[in-house]
């Protein structure tokens, strides 16, 4: 069992908590100007990343707030962990995510 | 006291006398035996038959790696425990054990033929030798190999004992409470740091318990032991676990303890758990988990008798037992001149040592000569003998040229091995940290930590005890260092024998090519070189492949024991080094771990939270039958006296259609929205438009997600301008919750809008049917109920049996109908008095079954039964309730892809049968034209069906390809039985004017 750090909370059990899929993927503003492939890219495509993985997690038993975290695939060590809305930390991912 | 015990020595109770029964034969032990060592002081070697050739089997350790020993230990009638390992069970007054697989006799045995036929029987057998005929695999060869196969009986009934769970936090975990554990722990809990020490054993110490002559700091080590165990008892932030076994490495330093409260007591206390499994987050982890000693690969190494040298050791200097008279050596490591130093010692006669190395000048080997022990080295083991027992060994001396010279044959009763020791990294393994291969010691040890976890002393190939001491020590300090805790190091001054665990990997030379025959590298499940050199002949190259073929390292032993020299074996005949073969995964458990731990107190009524309405108990009383409906028990049916189903749902439908019915729908979901965006927020949400629905009205409302998919619905009521009263289905409402927390959050958090669920505020009664006005007309105030003032879709607040009330006027039966929504601790009340004033008009209450058959005769959806996460609105006929006008909703992109609106799409139709008595399945499959072949062309599938008492016939809806322009058109429905023909109908069955609404 993970122990994630909420931005809100502090550190807290796995079990608190709800993996929401890959962040930083926005909903079109004007949906009706995007076309089929792109929405269907914002609907269906992940980068299913190997590495450092930036992700969503609700703290849904606890404050119920959304936040992203950046968390590496391999080893399930977090990087970090941001409020939704925030840039991730460039510092923690060499830039690349 | 048998002769094999000892007079004196050891740390055992002598003066404690325990009386125990092995396959019905009572003997006697003393108190801190094991079931091992109480079984070998009274001469009794041979315990089990091995797995697949029934060999006759004894003790090859003394602790958990023993792979021979498993026995059954029964408690009393209700508890027995299967595949227990006989080192590890705690010798208790009335222990029960049995020997397994075997049949009649452990001494007899007829399962032994396998022995004989084991030429037949090669790794992998069953894959090629029951090939013919192919009908006999499922009815012959599987069930007969299955009845052979398997060790030990699974208990019969309930476990009756209790186990508990908990969790801890501490600065440092210490896994191991040997000479390296103990010097971490002491170290760690001196910087005033949060430390917990486990072991899996019954006593602190270790290798310690087994080495009574060495000194530390100037004191006997029992001595020393005492002071640090006393030591770190006095410490408040000290934590000691004895019995306890760290038998899972989670990620992120989470390790799972498994803590045998009660097993090894004769009667222990019916309030005790029998076990208590640990969850611990540990900030640092120092793995403390020692080095298990290797048996050789020779012929005939498996016979009763034939042990490790460090198990020997053990039964003697722990447990006061000479576990022969006359033993052999075989040794590969210098670990194998200290036993036989203590065995001399103890009046045990050497026969010879046999060292497989070209030379033996160690300091162990130099005192084992200087008390007089002859050692013969470049000298291998050809053979043995002895059915129940081992009786000799045959030698052989390994000339310079590389063949093999035969030598003598020696007379003997025990034969103890050391094959060099192999570092239990199975933890550090699991925490996913690399394994390094030390080409010098020929094992694996820790490399790269993938967590925040240092190993220490044996289990990182480190020999000798002062050097473990030290390391021990440090890693401790460095443990406490890493969580903020200072301290000064610690220094030791020992006098021991020191011997390197360094040993030799694989199987002792023998003469030929051909690998010997019953040469056993994996004792528990009887694989042998010769197994090994089959599967690398059949070009088995990956050694998760190997294991696989030939079950090496399967089962308890986890490759404990044989990892190391299967390695050695399959390298060898490989032509590689050992770490281009690899390692197998180490996965938890380290050592098997009951269900019942992992259960803990989710059992019974705790295994799953029950929810139930405020009116429950009121339903009860009525006769209802439950149904689970997510963790919810929702009413069913109401049957009345001898009443089936059938009877009590069309009794039930009927009263709501021509009378009154009332209905707990408390369990719908319910969600609060509120804010001056909550209009706002609702329009981007649902697909419908919430603008314009003024406040005490109330719409229904369709949600889908951006895919398109109709994903739940429900009745949505404006109670304000910025406050909505969302009503969602039963098994939604939390998803719908989450959804519309994430949206707002992440992609609309400018709106002003806060929603609440409220499921659990409101008790629901729906109050149906043509008289349903005149029943909560006289109870209801502060409100004109009238059809003018409260038409269909309306809501308004006023009070019922005085208690403040929202009142609905929904219907979901498609008759007149009111909702009453009261705070929840009034449902039963409320509902009780519902009935009572429902009672002159013959109020009627129905369960969940009756409501769906009534809102199947209006065709009305439920969302997952008509719906399956590839309907649009369209496809279930709700594009009326769809917003045109709004320029965004969840879903709107996508449903105006042109797929979506494409041909063949499954639109919601009516089935009729042309026999009004005959009911089609729900899930049945629909055709076009009938006696169709297999594989039919599928136009659709039943997605509703019932048994419409108003309308006298079945009815049914049913997702069909095109279904809407298919209307009066007849189609199929096979059945086992033949066709079935069925006309496509408009959804709706009943009332389609709705006329019925408005009375």
């Amino acid at each position: 069992m993970l122990v994630i750090q909420c931005p809100f909370c502090g550190p807290r059990p796995e079990l608190e908590f709800a993996h929401g899929g890959e962040a930083h993927i926005a909903r079109p503003s004007d949906p009706a100007s995007v076309t089929i492939e792109e929405w269907g890219a914002f609907l269906y495509l992940r980068k299913n990343t190997r590495g450092v993985h930036a992700e969503r997690w609700r703290h849904v038993r606890g404050c119920g707030r959304f936040f992203n975290a950046l968390r590496d695939t391999t080893t399930d060590q977090f990087i970090a962990t941001y409020k939704a809305g925030e840039a991730p930390p460039a510092s923690a991912t060499g830039g690349a995510v | 006291m048998s002769q094999c015990r000892t007079e004196t020595g050891g740390r055992i109770d002598r003066s404690r006398k325990l009386s125990f029964t092995f396959d019905g034969v009572q003997l006697y032990g003393v108190q801190g035996d094991t079931l091992a060592s109480a079984l070998l002081a009274n001469g009794v070697h041979l315990v089990g038959r091995s797995f697949k050739y029934h060999r006759p089997r004894g003790f090859l350790g003394a602790g958990t790696e023993e792979p021979n020993a498993l026995v059954r230990v029964i408690r009393d009638s209700a508890r027995s425990t299967p595949n227990v390992r006989a080192t590890s069970v705690e010798l208790y007054d009335g222990l029960i054990a049995e020997s397994q697989n075997r049949w009649p006799s452990l001494k007899f045995d007829v399962g032994a033929i396998n022995d004989a036929l084991s030429p037949l029987l090669p790794a992998g057998f069953y894959y090629k030798t029951f090939m013919w005929p192919r009908s006999a695999w499922h009815k012959l060869y599987e069930p007969n190999i299955r009845a052979a196969a398997g060790l030990g009986r699974a208990p019969e009934g309930a476990d009756p004992d209790s186990y508990a769970q908990r969790f801890a936090h501490c600065d440092v975990l210490v896994i191991g409470a040997g000479p390296a554990g103990l010097a971490a722990a002491q170290t760690a809990a001196r910087t005033g740091a949060h430390v917990m020490l486990c072991d899996e054993q019954a006593e602190f110490g270790g290798s310690l318990l087994d080495d009574p002559e060495a000194l530390i700091d100037g004191q006997p080590s029992a001595q020393w032991l005492q002071g640090v165990i006393a030591d770190l008892k006095a410490r408040p932030n000290v934590t000691l676990l004895q019995r306890t076994t760290a038998f899972g490495y989670f990620p992120h330093n989470l390790i799972g303890l498994n803590e045998r409260v009660t097993e090894h007591l004769s009667a222990p206390h019916q309030n005790l758990p029998r076990e208590r499994l640990w969850q611990v987050r540990a900030t640092e982890v120092v793995l403390a988990t020692g080095a298990i000693e290797r048996p050789l690969v020779f012929p005939g190494n498996d016979r009763p008798g034939i042990m490790l040298a460090s198990a020997a050791r053990t039964y003697l200097n722990r447990y006061g037992v000479r576990v022969g008279k006359r033993a052999v050596i075989v040794a590969g490591c210098d670990a194998a001149y200290a036993a036989a130093l203590d065995l001399k010692a103890a009046g045990i006669t050497i026969a010879a040592i046999c060292d497989v190395r070209p030379s033996a000048d160690g300091p162990a080997a130099a005192r084992a000569r200087a008390a007089g022990l002859a050692i013969t080295t470049n000298t291998t083991i050809l053979g043995t003998r002895g059915r129940l027992r081992v009786q000799s060994v045959r030698l052989g001396h390994l000339e310079i040229s590389g063949s093999i010279r035969p030598g003598v044959t020696v007379a003997c009763d025990t034969v103890l091995m050391s094959g060099g020791y192999t570092p239990t990294v199975h933890l550090y393994s699991q925490s996913r940290g690399k394994l390094r291969f030390d080409s010098t010691s020929h094992v694996f040890v820790p490399g790269t930590s993938a967590e925040r976890e240092r190993s220490a002393g044996a289990c990182k190939g480190i020999d000798g005890l002062h050097a473990v001491l030290a390391d021990g020590a440090a890693q401790g300090l460095s443990a406490a260092a890493a969580t903020g805790f200072a301290g000064s190091p610690r220094h030791y001054t020992v006098v021991a024998t020191e011997t390197s665990g360094i040993g030799i990997p694989g199987a002792l030379p023998q003469p030929g090519k051909t690998p010997p025959a019953k040469a056993f590298v994996d004792f528990q499940n009887d694989v042998t070189s010769k197994d090994l050199a089959l599967a690398t002949r059949e070009g088995f190259e990956s050694i998760e492949h190997i294991k696989r073929f030939t079950t090496t390292g399967m089962a308890t032993d986890q490759g404990r024991t044989s990892g190391m020299n299967a390695l050695g074996i399959i390298a060898k005949d490989f032509g590689r080094e050992i770490p281009s073969i690899g390692l197998t995964t180490f996965r938890m458990p380290y050592t098997p771990t009951s269900f019942g731990i992992l259960a803990g107190y989710a059992r019974g009524d705790l295994f799953d939270p029950v929810r139930r309405t405020a009116a429950h108990d009121s339903a009860a009383a009525l006769g209802a039958v439950f149904e689970d409906v997510g963790m919810w028990k929702r009413a069913w049916y109401f049957p009345k006296s001898s009443e089936d189903m059938h009877a009590a749902v069309e009794r039930e439908c009927l009263a709501v259609r021509n009378g009154v019915g009332m209905f707990d729908a408390s369990t719908l979901g319910k969600i609060e929205v509120v804010g001056p965006d909550a209009a706002t927020f609702l329009n981007r949400f649902y697909v419908n438009n919430w603008a314009n629905l003024a406040v005490g009205r109330t719409r229904y409302g369709i949600l889908l997600r951006d895919d398109g998919f109709v994903y739940d619905d429900g009745v949505i009521a404006r109670i304000a301008d910025d406050r909505f009263h969302v009503t969602t289905t039963t098994g939604g409402a939390a998803r719908v919750f989450a959804l519309m927390e994430d949206y707002l959050q992440t992609e609309w958090p400018d709106l002003k809008v806060w929603i609440t669920s409220t499921t659990e505020q409101w008790s629901v009664v729906a109050v149906q049917g043509p008289r349903s006005r005149d029943v909560i007309a006289k109870l209801v105030t502060d409100i004109d109920i009238s059809h003018n003032a409260m038409p269909h879709m309306s809501v308004a607040n006023g009070r019922i049996c005085g208690i403040p009330m929202m009142l609905f006027r929904v219907s979901f039966t498609g008759e007149l109908g009111f909702e009453v929504n009261v705070p929840a601790h009034y449902g039963k009340a409320v509902w009780d008095a519902l009935y009572e004033a429902g009672r002159e008009f013959g109020i009627t209450p129905y369960g969940t079954e009756a409501m769906h058959v009534l809102r199947a005769e209006k065709g009305y959806i439920i969302v997952g039964q008509e719906t399956d996460g590839t309907a649009t609105p369209d496809d279930v006929g709700l594009t009326w309730a769809i917003g045109k006008t709004k320029p965004d909703f969840l879903g709107k992109r996508a449903i105006a892809r042109p797929a979506m609106t494409a041909t063949g799409r499954k639109q919601l139709v009516g089935l009729l049968t042309l026999d009004p008595q005959v009911q089609l399945e729900e899930g049945a499959q629909v055709i076009a034209t009938p006696k169709q072949p297999v594989p039919m062309t599928l136009i659709g599938h039943v997605t509703s069906s019932y048994m419409s008492s108003v309308l006298g016939h079945s009815i049914a809806l049913a997702m069909i390809k095109d279904g809407r322009a298919r209307i009066g058109e007849t189609l199929y429905v096979p059945m086992p039985d033949g066709d079935i023909p069925v006309k496509v109908t408009a959804p709706v069955f009943y009332d389609a004017e709705g006329v019925r609404l408005n009375g």
